[in-house]
């Protein structure tokens, strides 16, 4: 009896041995590959950097509204947290190929499926980064527009602007990601009709006399009283 | 050759067919319909008057008209005149109008102006506008003979003009042209000016006609070629320019055509403003100023309200372009009373300098930033308008006086920023 029980406890440690021994290499590799990817992580982190400051990528972000965004959230500049992001995605990738390397079956489909995923998201961020950009530009031109012909509050209709377009942006960056695709559909139908529905009340109510003022001014009224309002420039 | 590329061959076989010319008439158009028969007469006229030995060719780019001006402008006679003058033609006067496009662009006229002086070998042009309605035949003559006979470049005209007209010449681009460039010239920006064929040959091998300005003002990029080119430049006087019809609604566009351009040129002209300290007169035949008193109603109660609101929403905006020093100054005069609101000279000028430096470094849309001086200039109107209500021309002179040597003595302040950019 005692035999029996040293005798399997010798053959299950010597499993494990053999198992350890089996997996090591692979251990070592994966590690060897953490390794590696770190430094060519970092590489990339610092190339990345270097290529963001030159391109004023952080003017553009200022630009964009995204640094305004990233101060408020307490983070650093728009070039440091894109290249840090960049860092973590291409050291975690190469994780990812270490744990693959280990062989073990389910974490290699989940492997794979980060793989497939990686270029959406590249895209998304993309779109968001541009959409972001374009918010900005059209609501600060709407902005500009709105003063410089004397439209009573313009802000209002910058921010109704900005809104829009980062609405229409977000669905698009969900869809993209294949993030509950149904449920941003409707919720984007829902919040772009409901804005549209809050406009249009609040136009037809509250700016009636305004639109009526405004028609009047561009089609009733003769030019010529306009003109007396403000000497030529030219 | 570069106007090979885009004049038509119809227009070209017309050139040809007119041989080689003293004086070239460049007239662009566009639905003019209603002025256009009495200009042309005019310009005939003081061809006939004044240089009747002379080769002359009026040239008329159009761009697009739908009633029938091209067709008034060829098919005036100079025949017509004969009833109403003594004038008798030595020479024929040839009459070429063409198309090129469907809509207007005051770049693609000069440019076909320019080309079509180029090929014509004419040794002196004059450009005139196709609205004005106080156009006389000397006109003609003030403007080309000092190209003609004093061997000008230049030839920019001075006219008699309302006090409360042309804010934006006498309040930005005379006062800043001068501070940069060193000379008095009182209107840098004008549809009606002549030139040598030397100088038109020079700027229209420039790099400067798809620039990123969008092809705005070219008149004044035409007038800053000739001077940082140290062309013989001279004004000439006119007379009396018409009442211009424009709405509160096209400062932005005049803002776009003259202020953005004059901004844009900083970068290129850089070398040639960057050393002068000084400004000198420019040879003037006539007076270089006359202005008309009369009572003109303006709305400055409007004026004021569209400063003050235009600094408390475009904050953000502002922000990006001014400093904070002279944001918060913006601020306190917005906030104060009519009768107590002033927006000095000298914060003006700091104003129109930050806004320069703003445009080089793009701090946000070019665009925008010409935009957003609208609402300022307002405030600046409204001080002028002030200053100025009861004042002689005298008063008035001294008044733009005072504002150009602000604009000078801030000069190293624009430099010092200039320096300091990024």
């Amino acid at each position: 009896m005692r035999e029996m029980i040293i005798s399997e406890l010798s053959q299950a440690l010597q499993e494990l041995a053999r198992g350890f021994a089996h997996y090591l290499p692979r251990l070592i590799v994966m590690l060897i590959l953490a390794f590696l990817g770190w430094v060519f992580a970092y590489v990339v982190k610092t190339v990345l950097r270097s290529i963001l400051r030159l391109i004023r990528f952080d003017k553009l972000s200022e630009n964009a509204g995204a640094s305004q965004l990233l101060n408020k959230a307490a983070l650093p500049s728009a070039s440091e947290v894109l290249s840090r992001f960049v860092f973590w995605l291409v050291w975690l990738g190469f994780i990812l190929l270490g744990v693959g390397v280990l062989g073990i079956l389910g974490l290699q489909e989940q492997v794979a499926k980060f793989f497939f995923f990686l270029p959406r998201l590249f895209v998304a961020m993309f779109i968001m980064f541009f959409g972001l950009l374009a918010a900005s530009f059209f609501s600060r031109a709407a902005l500009l527009a709105a003063v410089n012909a004397n439209v009573p509050s313009p802000r209002v209709l910058s921010l109704a602007v900005r809104s829009v377009i980062i609405v229409f942006v977000l669905s698009i960056v969900f869809e993209e990601l294949g993030l509950a695709e149904e449920t941003m559909l409707v919720a984007f139908g829902i919040a772009f009709g409901a804005l549209m529905l809050g406009l249009a009340i609040a136009f037809g109510i509250g700016g009636r006399n305004l639109a009526q003022g405004f028609l009047e001014k561009k089609f009733v009224r003769p030019k010529k009283e306009e003109n007396e309002d403000e000497p030529s420039p030219l | 050759m570069a106007e090979d590329t885009f004049l038509t061959d119809d227009f070209v076989r017309q050139l040809i067919n007119v041989g080689e010319v003293d004086i070239l008439v460049g007239l662009p158009t566009h639905n003019n319909a209603t002025t256009i028969g009495a200009v042309v007469q005019s310009i005939q006229s003081g061809i006939l008057q004044w240089f009747p030995r002379e080769r002359a060719v009026i040239i008329n780019p159009d761009g697009g008209s739908r009633d029938g001006t091209p067709e008034l402008v060829t098919g005036i006679s100079i025949d017509d005149l004969r009833p109403v003058s003594n004038l008798h033609a030595l020479r024929t006067l040839h009459s070429i109008s063409t198309r090129y496009g469907s809509s207007p662009s005051r770049t693609v006229a000069f440019r076909t102006i320019l080309a079509a002086a180029e090929l014509l070998r004419a040794k002196a042009c004059v450009v005139m506008s196709p609205e004005s309605s106080s156009f006389e035949g000397e006109w003609i003559s003030k403007l080309l003979r000092p190209i003609r006979h004093d061997s000008f470049d230049l030839v920019t005209p001075t006219y008699r003009r309302h006090k409360f007209e042309g804010l934006l010449v006498t309040n930005l681009l005379y006062p800043m042209i001068r501070a940069l460039y060193g000379l008095r010239i009182r209107e840098p920006y004008t549809r009606e000016f002549g030139f040598s064929g030397r100088l038109g040959g020079e700027f229209l091998l420039q790099n400067v006609w798809d620039d990123a300005t969008g092809g705005h003002g070219i008149e004044l990029r035409f007038t800053l070629a000739a001077i940082t080119g140290q062309q013989r430049i001279c004004q000439s006087f006119l007379g009396q320019k018409d009442h211009v019809e424009l709405r509160s609604a096209d400062l932005v566009p005049a803002l776009r055509e003259t202020v953005g351009p004059m901004f844009s040129a900083l970068e290129s002209t850089f070398t040639a403003w960057s050393g002068v300290t000084a400004s000198q007169p420019v040879p003037t035949s006539g007076p270089d100023h006359e202005a008309l008193l009369d009572p003109m109603r303006v709305n400055r109660k409007r004026l004021r309200e569209m400063f003050s609101t235009g600094v408390a929403e475009l904050e953000t905006v502002f922000h990006s372009i001014l400093s904070p020093s002279t944001l918060a100054e913006l601020q306190r005069i917005a906030g104060l009373e009519e009768a107590d609101f002033n927006y000095p000279a000298e914060l003006w000028v700091k104003t129109v300098y930050e806004f320069a430096v703003s445009y080089q470094k793009s701090v946000i849309s070019r665009d925008h930033i010409i935009q957003a001086l609208a609402p300022l200039f307002r405030g600046r109107v409204f001080t002028f308008l002030v200053e100025n209500r009861n004042g002689s021309t005298e008063d008035l002179e001294n008044n733009i006086e005072g504002l150009c040597l602000e604009f000078e003595r801030w000069k190293p302040y624009l430099l010092q920023m200039w320096k300091s950019r990024e």
